[in-house]
């Protein structure tokens, strides 16, 4: 924390993690939070001290012995406000903190490198953008706001870094997202904590902290070959998405170029904003959103796409800047091995593959 | 001055020939008794029943935590140890404790009526606790489940085999009992008091039960109808929770958690009431700020129910939502801050004595402190996104339930068993109970505290290693709590035959129940009490003792 002094709080910190009591501090948020961990364990040592001095005193001065009768007393409502409003304003004080720091957790800054985890029974899928697949492991570089977008194929499941100080629960048909910067080099605890079935112990994983120059390495050393958005291409290519998102001009559907982000007319009125859950939505479930000026007559894709597989396209729709990429997409679909569904290519094993650098 | 019959002295006393025990006898006068404080003893044997079994799946918990592998038990059989431990201490256990046992004795008698409103209710609640333990029995036998206690969706409704269905439905009929008792208990207070008996001449373990029936009565039925949806789910795909169906499973969250955080008011209300009754009369002095302890109690009531969204924080809810349940939850933390202070300041110029029903009313205070306190924290939005679903969380709903209401639940059993059974428990071996108890608690809550900031997540059956020092100190910890749990098991049925004979009143205490004979009569009291002095009135109890000629009932 910047506001006492770097050597005390580093004193503190390592003293604290040699006794093996508290873990890692290796995230841009991780001292936040300590900070206010510290501040809620002063307030509860203070709280505790206080009713133990009131009853072990009490206990002493006024037993039978030495007080053999009571002295009748009904009340203060002066005591009474006493303790009513100093605990109120202690609560306070951790809710207002509580919540810049919860804000601040899960606000992510703008320039995030955001990368996909698909969580599991029993296990965390990480896809990178650039086309880097892993198993149980997390590569990121240091000193770089990284976002997660997390949903899960199954269960609740539940993306937890101690070291980050970061948690968030990854929920069938929902994205989630978490960020956090990595500060120290160094390989650290993925857990899954919301219970999920057998081998929900076994659902854990690492995340490895590189300098940048090593994480450029590993990663241009452990793509699969294709990205994401290439893998979702071929999928808007075999599904025949692009046989209505076209840009011709009697198109079934709307134009996808340049959607993301935008704000697109509903039927019964409303904008909505165009983001990676309503495009899961409408090609899972077209009919959650009905765009105005089309005919409601997209087929579902329930069950016809993988969760990595919906990623791959959201990526792909994401990435569209212009209708010349789709009307490419068209030409190349005919030639193109079709993958119907699943999984895309080159699923690359554990990361930790004879390529990945050393952390 | 009441027409209350008043026993000899505590030294003199001998056992009445007639009570509620022997009026009548054999398994049918049992079974078949309307009679509150016969189906006292009947929930207190099936509950104690149920306390140790659950116990037995914590001990195996703690085995198995003690070395880092799964290896004494496999993922499958320790997750569904664990689910077992949560349903038969939460359902079987906690909720029931004290309401059904101590409260179904004693309200009758504390405003001064014959029984509850509805008898034959009160022994079909029973019954239904019977048949929904039986259900559980069942599922134990049969393979167990593994849900965890939370049943969480999709989990629970799509990808177990295990007997998810027939336990959904035991905690269902389990609610039934928890919803009739309350509602006996509503009905009682508001329409059975003795004349004279005001509200604010209610002992406070009174008010406290009040409080938590009204929590049974507006919750419970929003856990009954949660669960009917999941076995719904279950057996025909309504589609409710499914997301792929257009369901919602945060839904689930939302209402499971609607009845599950009120109902961790159900079980420490009651805990929280027989602490104000045992403090006063250690002290022998009023309750300090009585209607200060009164209201909160109403206040944690009415705010409990709108803080359940705390238990999401981390599961993608509006941030402005969980802003409002934060605040929520910070000022349901006060009115506890309120009744803690309130208890230790009845101390101040009281005159204390230390027996055993006090110490574990001592071990409450400080446990429950650290409790509460450490509620803040999970309340407090940026730290519960690190600490919920850790160790952290295991310890402080462990430090409120077991160090809060089952110490106030074994200080009351050993305040009112003299009440209950005629007869005293042996006092020096009582005392070291408590210590044990105390000592052995700490030891196993207080590591997991560390733990969790550590990161350790719950319900993991195989743990890094670096995590091994805090579990063998918290496994430790465990096996001194089971010796301080056995104890009093012992001692206890040891003294129903060979204990001292208690008399009427032998902490000289002032609540109605205490001028009556011990055990009490079928009927409670030979005539209609009438309530001329206040809850707590020590000085009353001295003049009376002065100006009456003690009878045998």
């Amino acid at each position: 924390m910047h506001s006492i002094s770097p050597v005390i709080w580093q004193f503190l910190i390592k003293w604290l993690t040699y006794f093996a009591i508290f873990p890692p501090e290796a995230s841009s948020i991780a001292p936040y939070a300590d900070a206010l961990y510290f501040f809620l364990v002063a307030i509860s040592v203070v709280g505790l001290t206080a009713v133990a001095i009131l009853v072990v005193t009490f206990s002493i001065r006024y037993r039978k012995e030495v007080h053999p009768v009571a002295t009748p007393i009904d009340g203060s409502t002066l005591l009474e406000a006493t303790w009513t409003i100093i605990p109120l304003i202690l609560f306070m004080i951790s809710f207002v903190w509580g919540a810049l720091l919860y804000f601040r957790i899960y606000s992510p800054p703008a320039n995030a490198m955001n990368i996909y985890v698909v969580g599991k029974q029993w296990m965390w899928k990480v896809e990178h953008p650039g086309g880097q697949h892993e198993i149980n492991a997390l590569h990121i570089p240091i000193n770089r706001p990284i976002q997660v977008t997390l949903i899960s194929q199954d269960v609740f499941h539940s993306f937890s870094i101690p070291a980050f100080r970061v948690k968030r629960e990854v929920i069938p048909g929902r994205y989630n997202t978490e960020w956090f910067e990595a500060t120290q080099v160094g390989t650290y605890h993925l857990f899954c904590t919301q219970y999920c079935g057998t081998l929900h112990s076994q659902m854990i994983g690492e995340v490895v902290a590189m300098t940048p120059e090593d994480y450029e390495a590993w990663a241009a050393g452990s793509t699969s070959g294709n990205s994401l958005a290439q893998n979702g291409e071929r999928l808007f290519a075999s599904l025949g998405c692009s046989s209505c998102h076209n840009s011709g001009a009697n198109a079934h559907g709307p134009n996808l170029a340049n959607v993301y982000g935008s704000h697109l007319q509903m039927k019964n009125g409303p904008f909505v904003t165009v983001d990676d859950a309503f495009l899961r939505d409408t090609i899972l479930n077209p009919t959650m959103h009905e765009v105005a000026g089309f005919a409601p007559i997209m087929p579902t894709y329930q069950g016809q796409v993988s969760e990595e597989g919906l990623i791959d396209l959201v990526e792909y729709i994401r990435q569209l800047d212009s209708q010349y990429r789709i009307d490419q997409t068209i030409n190349n679909s005919a030639e193109q091995p079709i993958q119907t569904g699943a999984t895309p290519p080159g699923t690359s094993a554990p990361a930790l593959a004879p390529g990945a650098v050393k952390p | 001055m009441s027409t209350i019959v008043t026993l000899p002295d505590q030294s003199t006393a001998t056992l009445p020939k007639v009570s509620y025990l022997n009026k009548e006898y054999g398994l049918k006068s049992w079974l078949l008794t309307g009679d509150h404080k016969r189906i006292a003893m009947l929930y207190l044997i099936s509950i104690t029943f149920f306390f140790f079994i659950g116990g037995a799946m914590a001990g195996l918990i703690r085995l198995e935590l003690l070395t880092p592998p799964s290896d004494l038990l496999a993922a499958d059989t320790y997750n569904k140890v664990f689910t077992a431990h949560g349903i038969v201490m939460v359902f079987l256990f906690l909720v029931p404790s004290v309401p059904a046992t101590i409260g179904n004795f004693l309200i009758p008698i504390m405003v001064g009526a014959k029984d509850l409103a509805f008898p034959k209710i009160n022994l079909l609640s029973w019954y239904l606790y019977i048949v929904a333990g039986t259900m559980i029995l069942y599922v134990l036998a049969s393979g167990g489940v593994d849900t965890g206690w939370t049943f969480t969706t999709p989990l629970s409704t799509h990808y177990l085999n295990t007997h998810v269905i027939t336990a959904g439905l035991a905690v269902f009929v389990a609610g039934f009992s928890s919803i009739f008792t309350g509602l006996n208990f509503i009905v009682t207070i508001h329409r059975m008091r003795a004349p004279g008996m005001t509200w604010f001449r209610l002992p406070l373990f009174v008010w406290s039960h009040y409080a938590a029936s009204i929590l049974m009565v507006l919750g419970t039925p929003v856990l009954a109808i949660t669960l009917v949806l999941v076995v719904l789910e279950r057996t025909i795909g309504i589609g409710v929770f499914d997301p792929t169906k257009g369901g919602d499973p945060l839904l689930f969250q939302h209402l499971f958690w609607f009845y599950s955080h009120p109902a961790v008011y159900i079980m420490i209300l009651p805990g929280m009431g027989v602490i104000s009754e045992v403090i006063s009369t250690f002290s022998r002095k009023r309750v300090f700020g009585y209607t200060a302890v009164a209201f909160s109690s109403v206040a944690i009531a009415v705010f409990g129910f709108f803080v359940w969204a705390h238990h999401m924080f981390v599961m993608g809810i509006s941030s402005y939502s969980a802003l409002v349940f934060s605040l929520l939850t910070m000022l349901v933390a006060v009115p506890s801050a309120i009744k803690i202070f309130n208890w230790s300041a009845t101390l101040y110029k009281g005159s204390i004595t230390f027996e055993t029903p006090m110490l574990y009313a001592f071990g409450f205070i400080g446990l429950f402190t650290i409790g509460g306190l450490t509620g803040v924290f999970l309340g407090t939005m940026g730290m519960d996104i690190h600490l919920t679903e850790t160790y952290f969380i295991v310890a402080h709903f462990h430090f409120v339930m077991v160090g809060g209401m089952l110490m106030a639940y074994l200080s009351g059993v050993h305040f009112w068993w003299p009440k209950m059974t005629g007869r005293m428990y042996p006092e020096g071996v009582s005392k070291l109970a408590a210590v044990i108890t105390f000592v052995g608690f700490i030891l196993t809550f207080f590591p997991q505290f560390l733990l969790g900031y550590l990161g350790m997540p719950r319900r993991y059956a195989a743990y890094p290693p670096e995590f091994q020092v805090l579990n063998v100190f918290s496994s430790a910890g465990a096996s001194v709590l089971g010796v301080g749990y056995m104890l009093p098991l012992l001692y206890l049925t040891w003294s129903l035959k060979y204990g001292k004979i208690a008399g009427s009143n032998p902490w000289q205490a002032t609540g109605l129940e205490w001028q009556i004979q011990s055990p009490p009569l079928t009927e409670n009291f030979v005539e209609t009490p009438i309530v001329t002095h206040e809850a707590y009135d020590y000085e009353w109890l001295e003049s009376k003792k002065g100006s009456e000629v003690p009878t045998v009932g």
